[in-house]
């Protein structure tokens, strides 16, 4: 029951999209913002497919080109380590070692308390405050090993 | 209305923000409530000033004074001597990294008299979120001077004289690609911006669309007018969330005011923006791959020809130009394409935007006429290398660039 009324409001919040020119994948980002676990279940693919009138392996083709969504459930918030050559040059590996180190995760990991999933992103576009990441949509520039606990303490 | 003896501007750009300058705007703001000063000092928040690494930074005007690095206690003793006691703050000046002066204002830092801001003309200067500031710097004249004065092949002529070329990376002549689309045969067509950006190092099209969001709208309405186009798209990537907003916010007052929507100036032309943000692809800034996006498909690229001028979104002509393009289209329009034909070098009009970062002094946003050499550029307006090492290595461009 539980589970068909969660279906009820997600077929209600994409419905809107259908008749948007290519608004599929606008419903697929409705669809994993209003996830807690930040991702696209196989029942969110299959709804996209059924609302859409398109084949399921269209709506699981697209969803999986794009890096930004998932298809495993990841934690409450989402760090994303830039890791191009202008951060690179200025210690981002550094910063994504810290990390690894104090979550006890690899890059594309989630911390067993489920608060975080470790990311590595390219270009943030923040270049002038390398080294930079992104938690969730806020950006973190000038990074230091000093800051990072700082920053990780400002989400719960 | 309220007179302002002093104006304080506080760099808002997401570099800025990343380094804490909403908690110095708050402290500031709040401090100079305090002292009882609100009546006298407006304090504005704008786009990316450019100098990333010496954010955040405060800009007070009549005199220019320039701060940088400002944390929210430097801000309320910035208020307190400066604005309350006219005592200017020392050690919170800029030092010139290669002669080590103190430079006290923004006009006499190399690193901004050196520039010519022509796309960044608004950027780090008016309040991005307020349409009002954008209309007072001549915002929508451009606009407003195509579709009463102009016909739409007045204006392409006008683009192509100009001989800006596209900044997207290919350099494609704006003017001919403006020609193209409006010759196409068809009842619908489409404008396009790509903001996907996805060059590693590259942040120009962020910053415009962060600080200058009108002037990419403005301008995206005369190429409607002149290719024959009544819906747009801007296609923004998803890493910048702080664009998207204040992008959605311009085209709202931007609608509010009559300057995109039905009969635009009473003139019978309708124009409408849309935004479509993107979902992690590189691929994406490639202009066909970005078409199938916001088709809603997978971002493939496809060969062409067909150009996107012939057959782009939904199979309709479309005319496709990046964000720095579109930001050099009003000021073009309003003085000129000789004006415009006169900066820069002789194959290469106008000015470009550079993002700067890695090892140098000043990490940031610079517009300069093209032309200029790298040497200039490094050392001149981004006052070299840290320790006066020696020049080693630059990449121009990004991955797909060259060194
Ligand atoms: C792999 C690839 C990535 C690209 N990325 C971008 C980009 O991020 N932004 C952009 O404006 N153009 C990008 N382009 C160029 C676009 O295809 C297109 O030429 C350009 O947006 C046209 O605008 P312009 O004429 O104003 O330069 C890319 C091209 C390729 C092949
Ligand atoms: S390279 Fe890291 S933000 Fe641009």
């Amino acid at each position: 029951m539980a589970e068909r009324q969660a279906n009820s409001s997600q077929r209600q919040m994409i419905l809107p999209f259908v008749d948007q020119p290519g608004g599929l994948l606008k419903a697929l980002h409705a669809l994993q913002n209003a996830s807690p676990a930040h991702f696209l279940a196989p029942s969110d693919l299959k709804l996209v497919a059924e609302v859409f009138g398109v084949p399921e392996a269209k709506v699981w083709g697209t969803a999986t080109f794009y890096s930004l969504y998932s298809t495993s459930p990841r934690g409450r918030h989402i760090i994303r380590v830039c890791e191009s050559a202008p951060c690179y040059v200025v210690g981002a590996m550094d910063i994504l070692k810290v990390l690894e180190e104090t979550l006890d995760v690899k890059p594309g990991e989630t911390t067993g308390d489920g608060r975080f999933t470790l990311e590595v992103a390219s270009c943030l576009g923040v270049c002038g405050v390398a080294p930079a990441l992104m938690v969730d949509l806020d950006v973190h520039g000038n990074l230091t090993r000093d800051r990072l606990n700082a920053i990780l303490a400002e989400y719960a | 209305m309220n007179l302002f003896r002093s104006h304080v501007l506080v760099c808002a750009g997401a570099g800025c923000v990343s380094s804490g300058c909403l908690a110095t705007e708050e402290a500031l703001v709040d401090e100079i409530a305090k002292l009882g000063l609100d009546r006298e000092i407006k304090v504005i928040e704008t786009g990316c000033i450019g100098t990333c690494d010496l954010g955040p930074v405060l800009v007070v005007y009549p005199e220019g004074i320039f701060y940088r690095n400002v944390t929210a206690d430097d801000a309320r003793e910035v208020a307190n001597e400066h604005l309350l006691k006219g005592r200017i703050v020392q050690r919170l000046l800029y030092r010139d990294p290669l002669t080590s002066q103190i430079v006290q204002t923004y006009g006499e830092m190399e690193f901004f008299s050196r520039q010519l801001r022509i796309a960044l003309r608004n950027t780090g200067v008016i309040n991005p979120e307020v349409i009002e500031e954008y209309i007072a710097r001549d915002g929508y004249e451009a606009l407003a001077c195509a579709l009463t004065t102009m016909s739409g092949e007045q204006v392409i002529a006008t683009i192509k004289e100009s001989g800006l070329r596209g900044r997207g990376g290919a350099g494609f002549p704006t003017g001919l690609k403006w020609q193209f689309t409006a010759q196409a045969h068809s009842d619908v067509k489409y404008v396009v911006c790509n903001a996907d950006e996805g060059d590693p190092g590259a942040f120009m099209d962020r910053s415009i669309l962060e600080g200058d969001p009108h002037a990419v709208i403005e301008a995206m309405a005369i190429a409607g007018y002149a290719v024959g186009a009544s819906a747009g798209y801007v296609y923004v990537r998803a890493e910048y969330p702080l664009a998207v907003k204040r992008l959605q916010h311009a085209i709202n007052q931007a609608r509010d005011y009559g300057f995109i929507g039905d009969n635009i100036f009473g003139t019978g032309f309708r124009f409408d923006l849309e935004i479509r943000v993107g979902a992690g692809a590189f691929v994406c800034g490639e202009e066909t791959a970005l078409i199938a996006s916001i088709e809603g498909r997978r971002g493939e690229p496809r060969p062409r020809p067909p150009y996107p001028a012939a057959k782009g979104l939904w199979g309709k002509p479309t005319l496709l130009n990046n964000v720095e393009t579109f930001a050099n289209i009003c000021p073009i329009i309003l003085h000129g394409a000789q004006w415009y034909a006169r900066i820069g070098t002789e194959k290469s009009k106008g000015t470009k935007v550079f993002a700067v970062a890695g090892n140098i002094n000043n990490t940031g946003l610079v517009e300069v006429p093209m032309g200029m050499t790298l040497r200039q550029l490094v050392f001149d307006v981004c006052g070299g290398i840290p320790g006066g090492k020696e020049f080693k290595a630059a990449q121009a461009g990004g991955p797909s660039g060259g060194f």
